[in-house]
């Protein structure tokens, strides 16, 4: 264990920028030692569904036309996906991946239905509780 | 002088090219260098910050035509 304070970062929107830009905090903060939970909630939960996060995901609202096309051009000049970033995240340092259970729920998925990205479910109190005094980020 | 192993991290975007040099520097044995190329501009930043959070003195940083080099030394 690191004894570096940990970062918390809650994912809860499962567009395309929003995990995009989850992802390169959380490779940042594992390229500084830092350890990184991440905890999966509602949409995000659902983009780490093996079925569905190496796909091209939406994004969001605020993104309009322009932004759409300036995401698509960054993809076609060769921008690895936020998937591939948690991965680079995930061995380069201390980066634990859980999914919410309330949100397995929700959205009525099983663990084998997730990428192995994913090292596990937690509820809310496991979440706070590994979250120490470590800042916590809401996406 | 000492040689260095080279990673090109040219036309990589942030944060790539510290995630990159995370990975490379476990290649390179206590005290010997890792030269970086890069061209993301605020890699200047992060590679500092990156040496102060880690401990990995950072020998050199330099730019020319557009090319940032970094050297660092494994702590």
């Amino acid at each position: 264990m690191s004894d570096e304070v940990a970062i918390n970062l809650v994912l809860f929107s499962g567009t395309d920028d929003k995990l995009q830009a989850a992802a390169v905090l959380a490779a940042g903060a594992a390229a500084l030692g830092k350890p990184v939970h991440v905890f999966l909630q509602y949409w995000a939960l659902d983009a780490f569904r093996t079925d569905r996060i190496d796909t091209i995901l939406p994004l969001a609202p605020e993104a309009g036309p322009a932004g759409k096309a300036a995401v698509a051009h960054m993809r076609e000049a060769g921008q690895q996906s936020w998937a591939q970033t948690f991965r680079d995240a995930k061995e380069i340092g201390e980066v634990d991946i859980q999914a919410c259970s309330l949100s397995m729920d929700v959205l009525g998925l099983s663990s084998d239905q997730l990428d192995p990205l994913v090292d596990g479910v937690e509820g809310v109190a496991a979440f706070y509780v590994n979250a120490g005094d470590g800042q916590v980020v809401f996406i | 002088m000492d040689t260095a192993t080279v990673l090109d991290a040219r036309g990589l975007k942030c944060p790539m090219p510290i995630v990159k040099t995370a990975q490379a520097i476990k290649t390179v044995e206590q005290g010997e260098l890792l030269e970086v190329l890069a061209t993301d501009p605020g890699s200047v930043a992060d590679f500092a910050a990156w040496s102060r959070s880690t401990g990995n003195e950072l020998v050199e940083s330099s730019v020319t035509d557009g090319v940032y080099r970094f050297v660092m030394r494994r702590k």
